[in-house]
């Protein structure tokens, strides 16, 4: 077990960050050109770092597997970013951002990385405006604002339902900008399969041209990966086909840490699964929940109605609805954070009182609303999510309630980063979805773009530098195997492993697979998790695995365009990756945020943290072989600002 | 209720950009109809692959008509054919009826060229926007959000210009295989904005001129862009960006 | 184009206006052939209207051709045309010729029987007796055959087509145009090319129907 550094500074919290920008180290400008930096993904934190290091002068080069950096998943996002701006006089703070962002996070968040988060996020709405990011506005000029689950203030700034979007293409426009400019080079249709260390730092990755089909070496002084999430390890998920955590693996298979897999991040408002060919799950905008209202029939029999299609959720009376999260959150009602409106939903239809054919949906109504603001203002406010909604299921939100229900969304793990975003790799960094810091054991609505951009424009920029002013001495990198001799040992072990994969000449796609991958880790690893049932499930991915090394048909070959060849690289991460989040399941004994485990609950069936026990960050480290079993490592929390105490939402 | 629906498929393969290419077709059976057109290609890609053929190449990532990487002519229209206006994997199966040949081939475009089926290189767009499509601001300490005040209409104006995904379905329709509209609506959301106006200018000549250099055709006005764009694009927006450009050139 | 497209319709519009006076009175239209003749200003003024013509077709071929490359070498082998996009859209360059043979046969009937005629035939038309000033005369003898009649008709509409079209393109490529203003715009240039084509046919039509003779009953 090792002993984990995570390098906060000293002093109080509101401090800390300020502290450290006046102490660290700093490259001059000359030297700076000197440094190459590679940054693998181009999503929020992706772009943001690599437009910022390429402006402040750094060499940069910038990899995405699209055909585009623009993209990138976040620009999925929908409702909004927060920030702590207090533009609406509601007593908002960096504080009370800080506060709510930790206790959303259940207590597992890192303090000092939070409050610095917090932080910066009002110069994030400020550089995104200076960008030219049309955020929605009133009619004075000002900025608009809603609220979001796990919040008591308006502090999310939004545009219509496209925010990721907006800041996406913000930061993909100051990407392009610096792509003009020269200073960071662009490869587009590249998915990194390997990182390559030199004497215990990182110095460059081995990446696949997923046009030609090449494998190609590039160098570094250091190297960041923004690359996002794990959801996909669940098959079905809101994330993007191409989502995967094949760079992250890489990573860990070098022996960055691996911190808290098993916090996953169900969304409470996506649409309802509705059969076996489905490739993936759409969600709905928490802001829905701002005027929808969540309920199932009081009467188990309306429900058994709903669900032979007997009747409709309209034809169920007014007083037989049961609105469960107002009833049981009454402070927060139906914004309560996502975990607990995720939980809540599934324990109503665990019952029996689900909505539709399957038993697996509840509904999310906005009749109330329409009768309160007018359909034009609702048309105004949701107006593209409604029409989203019926084009997938052929129903009209306006005419009969939503139906809605729990689905993969985020990963609050990740990548294990101290408060530099630096990986227990020398000069490997992570940032965004794809590290660990910021969101805990859940992460509250319209902090994952704030995260994003923070690291990206406001912290790694800053933090890298720490690392590189030593640096500076070092000459170009090259890749030269004479020289370099590791750039071709990783090369050579990713050549063998594509080889392998094609070798296996089975008789499964790898689609196939990879649903049954899903189904193990959504029966097993998904929202309610027990210790005999982690345990099957990881004797189900073991059998899995072998499954996979037997029985996998790759067709075509190397070269040129190989989709499937993709995928089936992407899947050997992801058994790795659903074992990671078993392992970290199983050995959390207690409940908190996205990790449930139904051992571990309040009589009233609320989740029942051990902090005793479980207050720490759990790092998984890599044994050398996917067939063994990953060591953990505890990061011991230390809160001096806040009181740890058991979330509530009802008073 | 779901009901199937079985149908004849004509899909383009093609092996790079010098191949011919051609139609391949295929008999699917009993496909539910509440399945999104890209499901439906996953089910084609599955029975091929269990065949031991190479599967049907074309882009998607996102699957939420947002990304704009999926690109599929589908029955003679980009994206297909919705009555509001979506992109390829928001296309559903209900649309189609039992019995019918559906067409499937790649953006054609000079500036686009098939890299294999019906997987296209769009990075002239890129080389467009890395043009002039920004505000050249330093990350920093810019001033307060709220320190630019800018009125509802215009903040919503520029919104809807900034909504185009970049997925490329106009330069796809347009027999000039022209990029005015993915252009203009770049153009427009800045000239819309405070922010953007000091390089407006520059900004408007730069992208005309990274867009004729790349190859895509001049705007006759056909509004087949605006038919097909999945973001409502308006040509309001090539209105807007001509002048601003006429505006540039005059001035200098 | 734009600008040479919105000149050309200037023309037009004081070309119809002329013909219109032809409805009337003889003496008139005659008066107004004669007062434009071969004198310095009228062939300054076609030859700057040639210049014009020449403009808006070679850069017409032009950018046809560069759009064609632009397309590329592959068509697509299903195309559905969107309900908004109209035919003549799709069709300028086509319209375009037509209205160029269109007038090439105009100008033999009438420039090279009348301007030309005067400047290097004394003022005797080429193809009748007639002189290059009873421009009244000619058109009765040109629409007394029925065949100029019908290809003058057809003429017309292809113009027709080509203008409505063209007048709102040319305010879009302008830049004055906008969401409000297009469907504005759009609706002008459909009246006035109607009202435009109407004035030319109008008379192409009378001279068909009953000659120069009904003149008189008409206009006393």
């Amino acid at each position: 077990m090792a002993t984990i550094d995570s390098k906060i500074p000293a002093g109080p919290i509101a401090e800390k960050w300020t502290n450290y920008k006046a102490h660290q180290k700093l490259v001059n400008p000359k030297n700076k050109r000197k440094l190459d930096v590679i940054v693998v993904g181009t999503g929020l934190a992706g772009a943001s770092a690599a437009a910022s290091l390429g402006e402040m002068g750094f060499k940069v080069k910038n990899f995405c597997i699209q055909d585009s950096p623009r993209r990138a998943h976040s620009i999925a996002a929908q409702g909004g970013i927060n920030a702590a701006k207090n533009y609406q006089n509601d007593g908002d703070s960096v504080y009370r951002l800080f506060y709510d962002t930790v206790k959303g996070g259940d207590y597992r968040a890192r303090e000092a990385n939070v409050y610095r988060l917090a932080e910066v996020s009002a110069s994030i709405i400020d550089q995104c405006v200076a960008q030219g990011v049309p955020f929605a506005r009133e009619y004075g000029g000002m900025l608009a604002n809603r609220s979001f689950g796990g919040a008591q203030v308006s502090r999310t700034f939004y545009a219509k339902g496209q925010t990721g979007q907006q800041l996406l293409l913000g930061a993909y426009s100051a990407l392009m900008c610096q792509v003009n400019a020269g200073t960071v080079e662009l490869y587009t249709r590249y998915e990194m399969l390997d990182v390559v260390i030199i004497d215990g730092r990182a110095r460059g990755i081995i990446a696949r041209n997923l046009v030609t089909g090449n494998i190609e070496r590039f160098a570094a002084h250091a190297v960041v990966i923004g690359t996002g999430g794990y959801g996909n390890a669940y098959f079905l998920s809101t994330n993007a086909m191409g989502c995967n955590c094949s760079a992250a693996m890489a990573c860990y298979r070098k022996g960055a840490y691996f911190a808290n897999p098993s916090y996953v991040q169900i969304h409470p408002t996506c649409i309802p699964v509705h059969g076996d060919k489905q490739s993936k799950l759409t969600l709905m905008s928490e802001s829905l929940r701002n005027d929808g209202r969540i309920w199932v029939p009081k009467k188990l029999e309306d429900a058994k109605k709903l669900q032979a299609g007997e009747i409709q959720g309209k034809d169920i009376p007014e007083e037989d609805r049961d609105y469960y999260l107002e009833r049981r959150y009454p402070a927060f009602g139906n914004l309560v954070p996502r975990d607990v409106a995720s939980r809540a939903a599934k324990e109503r239809c665990d019952k029996g009182f689900g909505v539709n054919n399957t038993g697996l949906a509840v509904f999310l109504d906005f009749s109330q609303a329409i009768k309160d603001f007018g359909r034009k203002e609702i048309e105004a406010r949701y107006g593209n999510l409604f029409d989203m909604y019926e084009e997938i299921t052929d129903e009209s939100p306006y005419e009969t309630p939503m139906m809605i229900y729990p689905a993969v969304h985020y990963t609050m793990g990740g990548i294990w980063v101290d408060y530099e975003l630096q990986t227990s790799v020398k000069g490997l960094f992570a940032i965004g979805e794809c590290n660990f810091s910021d969101h805990g054991a859940n992460r509250l609505g319209a902090s994952a773009l704030m995260q994003g951009l923070a690291d990206g424009y406001f912290v790694l920029p800053y933090t890298i530098q720490n690392y590189l002013s030593d640096q500076i001495t070092v000459p170009r990198i090259s890749t030269d195997e004479k020289v370099n001799p590791e750039f071709k040992v990783a090369e050579d072990a990713v050549k063998a492993r594509i080889q392998k994969l094609f070798a296996i000449k089975g008789k499964r796609s790898v689609d196939s697979i990879h649903k049954e991958l899903g189904r193990i880790m959504w029966d097993y690893v998904g929202m309610g998790r027990t210790a005999e049932g982690l345990k099957e499930g990881l004797a189900k991915l073991k059998k899995l695995r072998e499954e996979f090394y037997t029985n996998l048909f790759v067709p075509g070959t190397a070269e040129g365009v190989n989709v499937e060849l993709e995928k089936a690289i992407r899947l050997e991460d992801f058994i790795l990756m659903g074992e990671l989040v078993a392992n970290d399941a199983l050995t959390r004994n207690e409940s908190c945020g996205g990790h449930f485990r139904e051992e571990y609950q309040t009589e009233e069936g609320e989740a029942k943290r051990d902090d005793e026990n479980y207050f720490y960050v759990g790092c998984w480290e890599y044994q050398g072989s996917d067939d063994v079993a990953p060591v953990l490592s505890k990061e011991p929390l230390v809160y001096e600002a806040i009181k740890v105490q058991t979330r509530n939402y009802k008073n | 209720m779901a009901k199937n629906i079985s149908f004849t498929i004509k899909y383009w393969k093609q092996n790079g950009p010098k191949d011919a290419g051609h139609f391949e077709q295929r008999e699917m059976h009993n496909i539910p109809d509440d399945t999104s057109f890209l499901e439906m290609l996953d089910i084609l890609n599955e029975e091929l692959i269990n065949e031991g053929k190479e599967p049907f190449t074309f882009d998607h990532d996102c699957r939420e008509g947002i990304c704009g990487m999926c690109s599929l002519y589908i029955n003679g229209t980009p994206h297909g054919k919705t009555a509001t206006g979506a992109t390829t994997c928001q296309l559903y199966m209900r649309k189609f009826n039992d019995g019918d040949v559906i067409t499937v081939e790649p953006w054609r475009s000079a500036a686009f060229p098939v890299i294999k089926d019906c997987m296209v290189d769009r990075s002239a767009f890129d080389k467009i926007q890395a043009a002039g499509g920004y505000v050249t601001v330093r990350t920093g300490q810019p001033q307060d959000a709220n320190a630019i005040l800018i009125p509802k209409q215009d903040a919503d104006e520029a919104m809807d210009c900034a909504t185009c995904i970049g997925c490329g379905a106009c330069v796809a329709a347009c027999k000039n295989g022209s990029a005015m509209l993915y252009v203009s609506s770049k153009v427009s959301q800045f000239a819309l904005l405070p922010q953007g106006r000091p390089e407006a200018a520059k900004r408007a000549k730069a992208m005309v001129a990274k867009m004729d250099e790349l190859g895509f055709g001049n705007c006759t006005n056909t509004r087949a862009c605006e038919a097909v764009c999945p973001k409502n694009e308006t040509i309001a927006n090539i209105a807007r960006l001509n002048r601003e450009f006429l505006k540039a050139k005059l001035a200098d | 184009m734009s600008v040479s497209g919105v000149a050309l319709i200037l023309f037009l519009t004081f070309h119809a206006c002329m013909n219109v006076v032809a409805l009337f009175s003889a003496e008139g239209y005659n008066m107004i052939c004669e007062m434009l003749g071969a004198n310095w200003y009228a062939v300054a003024a076609t030859l700057a209207l040639a210049a014009l013509v020449a403009v808006h077709f070679i850069y017409a071929i032009i950018l046809t051709l560069q759009n064609r490359k632009a397309r590329g070498a592959s068509r697509y082998a299903v195309s559905d045309k969107p309900a908004k996009v109209e035919w003549a859209a799709q069709n300028m360059f086509v319209l375009g010729v037509i209205v160029i043979l269109g007038m090439l046969l105009h100008l033999y009937n009438f420039w090279y029987n009348m301007m030309f005629a005067e400047m290097a035939n004394g003022g005797y038309a080429y193809v009748n007796d007639l002189s290059a000033h009873d421009g009244y005369g000619m058109i009765a003898y040109t629409f007394s055959n029925p065949v100029y009649s019908v290809l003058y008709l057809v003429w017309l509409v292809a113009l027709w087509f080509h203008l409505t079209h063209g007048f709102w393109s040319a305010f879009q490529t302008l830049g004055w145009s906008g969401k409000i203003w297009f469907n504005r715009v759009k609706t002008i240039g459909y009246v006035y090319a109607t009202v435009l084509i109407l004035m030319f046919a109008v008379v192409v039509l009378k001279f068909a129907l009953c000659g120069g003779a009904c003149c008189t009953g008409i206009c006393g």
